[in-house]
């Protein structure tokens, strides 16, 4: 006899406790290292250096957090910059290459979709090809071209060779392919022009995708390596990334490990705060399908 | 409101694929012109040469007294209604209505009150603030309306707007544009495959296969007299029965045939029409210059008000059609006769399907 639906079977509420224990060991390993990174950014460096380490919050927290957001850490004879400076650094990189590629990808994606002229799909897959170029092994050739130009330790030398995005005008050129071809017949007939028609039409609906992408391209920014390592060479174009791992001294000196912490744990702040913030739009926007 | 004619108009796609063939059309001010064929007959084209989103290859398409064929769409002052009713999803309805009126800057009270009163004649004034979404289809088809009316344009073009409904409300919908239209007066052109929307709603209907017109005029010639046999199976429902014959001494000769002295029948045969309904039972001898038919009965269809009657003749898949009034008492199996009489019979050629005579 079938049981009555509504009075779930106790076999599968003792089934539900493995996705739950699956997801708290998950969660454990995830956050476990940032647990130790905050209680080490509260500690003083003696008490870092104790084996095993506290695993409970010091007092020092102000005192580190101060003294790196304003004065910068020291690992052997290198000093590194404040850490707001670093920040402001990274969120001014971060923020122009979200924002210059989202702008580039999707007028690339509009003129590819909507227009129709010689050598459009030889362009197409020209910026296709690309996505087989990343910054990496295009690095030297670009150095030396922003060298010439002069573009060393500047903010544009340092976001203009990453804005070019591929996988953004991809993303893009799908979704206006699901715009229906009714629309943009119906906007010519309402008298829309073709800059009228993506004002008015086309970026309204990519709302949710410009923001799912901002978050991406957000983090991407944020995290970008290589590329400042080798453009930001004055201290005062250091972004928070670099900086960090500057702190850490290579030759076997002492570290400061509460410095580093701290601002490990400030240099996490932005992005999260994007995330959180952006959190509906992105999903909105990675889901939603509906026209 | 003006007058729209089409003279000798072609479209030929790159690649030398010709879609519309050398096309003659006028539509008389304040006419409702429904073109009709099967799909990909050119007749979705042909609208889309006269809204402008096609070019049109050679010949003249006038509105009024101006040759548009140059002129973007916008600027030829029409309007258009689609199958899938392309409303902009994330405008209201109001701003769905009101966007072409803002592009061409006329006035905001103008606007409001144009907007106002369609919204008002259509019965969707309580909606105007809710976005596409979250209409149902046949509201989300009169605010698809209603951005037409409000541009008060001299034509509107209709590409099959009624075929995402479902059947009842197509037939309401369809009472609707009817009533519409001639209350607007404005020159209409309504694209359909349907033909029994194209009889009930055009003032011209324009029958076209492949490219070129098959048969231009009102419904009822097209009805009474179909130029080919592709207007004769393709108006009408159930389609005319079109059967082959041969020229005897009397008239026509074929398997299960009787009667219809007096038709002229060339000497390589022809095909001969009749239409369904004009079939009726008859017991005993068929007057010589009436057609008879007997057949066995092989499915029986009641639908209430009259009964559709199939049955093979001549044993080679010719099959044959009867709509017969009330409720017909046949068992399948059966021979039945039936009669017409000669005003509703039809011949075509047998080798090009034109009509023959009359």
């Amino acid at each position: 006899m079938a049981a009555p639906l509504d009075t779930p079977a106790p076999k599968s509420v003792r089934r539900d406790w493995i996705p739950h224990v699956v997801i708290a060991i998950g969660i454990f390993i995830t956050a476990f290292p940032l647990w130790v990174a905050f209680v080490a950014s509260t500690l003083s460096n003696p008490e870092i250096a104790q084996a095993p380490m506290p695993l409970l919050p010091g007092n020092q927290a102000g005192a580190n957090y101060g003294e790196a957001l304003l004065q910068g850490g020291r690992s052997g004879r290198i000093l590194t910059p404040p850490v707001w400076e670093m920040m402001l650094n990274s969120t001014v990189m971060a923020l122009s290459i979200a924002v210059g590629k989202i702008i580039i990808s999707i007028l690339s994606a509009y003129a590819v979709v909507f227009f129709r002229f010689p050598f459009r799909m030889a362009f197409f897959w020209m910026i296709f090809i690309t996505l087989m170029l990343p910054v990496e092994v295009r690095i030297v050739p670009t150095i030396q071209v922003i060298t010439n130009l002069n573009m060393m330790n500047t903010y544009a030398g340092l976001t203009i060779p990453l804005i070019a995005s591929a996988t953004a005008t991809l993303l893009f050129r799908q979704f206006f392919l699901t715009i229906p071809d009714e629309l943009v017949e119906a906007a010519k007939i309402d008298g829309a022009g073709p800059m009228k028609f993506f004002r008015d039409v086309v970026l309204p609906l990519s709302v949710t995708n410009i923001a799912a992408l901002f978050v991406i391209l957000f983090l991407y920014g944020w995290n970008q390596y290589l590329w400042p390592l080798l453009i930001g060479t004055d201290a005062r174009m250091q972004t928070i990334v670099i900086g960090m791992s500057k702190m850490i001294d290579s030759a076997g000196g002492p570290t400061d490990w509460n410095m580093v912490m701290a601002t490990a744990i400030l240099a996490l702040l932005p992005p999260v705060l994007v995330v959180i913030l952006m959190q509906r739009w992105f999903v909105k926007g990675l889901v939603e399908t509906e026209k | 409101m003006a007058e729209l004619s089409l003279s000798r108009v072609r479209k030929v796609y790159p690649g030398g694929v010709e879609a519309v063939k050398d096309i003659d059309i006028a539509i008389p001010d304040g006419a409702l012109c429904v073109l009709v064929g099967p799909s990909g007959c050119g007749k979705s084209t042909l609208l889309r040469m006269i809204a402008g989103l096609e070019t049109i290859t050679e010949g003249d398409c006038r509105i009024g007294a101006g040759r548009v064929n140059d002129l973007d769409p916008s600027d030829r002052d029409i309007a258009m209604v689609f199958q899938n009713y392309a409303l902009y999803p994330h405008m209201t309805v109001y701003d769905n209505m009101a966007y072409g009126l803002r592009n061409r800057g006329t006035p905001k009270d103008e606007i409001e009150a144009r907007v106002q009163e369609a919204a008002r004649i259509l019965e969707i004034s309580p909606f105007l603030d809710r976005k596409p979404r979250a209409l149902s289809g046949g509201q989300r088809q009169r605010v698809a309306m209603g951005r037409a009316i409000v541009r008060k344009p001299q034509v509107f073009l209709f590409d099959e707007p009624l075929s995402n409904l479902d059947a009842k409300l197509r037939i309401q919908m369809r009472v609707e544009i009817k009533k519409l239209q001639r209350a607007l007066g404005v020159t209409s052109v309504y694209v359909t495959h349907d033909q029994l929307e194209a009889m009930t709603l055009a003032d011209i209907l324009v029958v076209m296969s492949k490219g070129h017109v098959e048969q231009q005029g009102s419904p009822l010639d097209l009805y009474e007299k179909p130029a080919s046999t592709f207007v004769a199976s393709f108006i009408g429902a159930p389609p005319m029965n079109l059967i082959p014959v041969g020229a005897g001494e009397n008239g026509p000769q074929a398997a299960g045939l009787t009667g219809g002295r007096g038709l002229a029948i060339p000497p390589g045969g022809a095909t001969l029409g009749v239409r369904p309904e004009h079939l009726m039972v008859v017991a005993g001898p068929v007057p010589d210059d009436s057609l008879g038919i007997t057949f066995p009965v092989s499915a029986v269809e009641a639908v209430g008000a009259e009964t559709f009657v199939y049955g093979p003749i001549g044993g080679n898949g010719q099959e044959i059609i009867a709509r017969l009034p009330g409720k017909a008492l046949l068992a399948p199996g059966t021979p039945v006769s039936v009669a017409a009489t000669a005003e509703h019979l039809h011949l075509f050629d047998s080798q090009t399907g034109k009509r023959l005579g009359q």
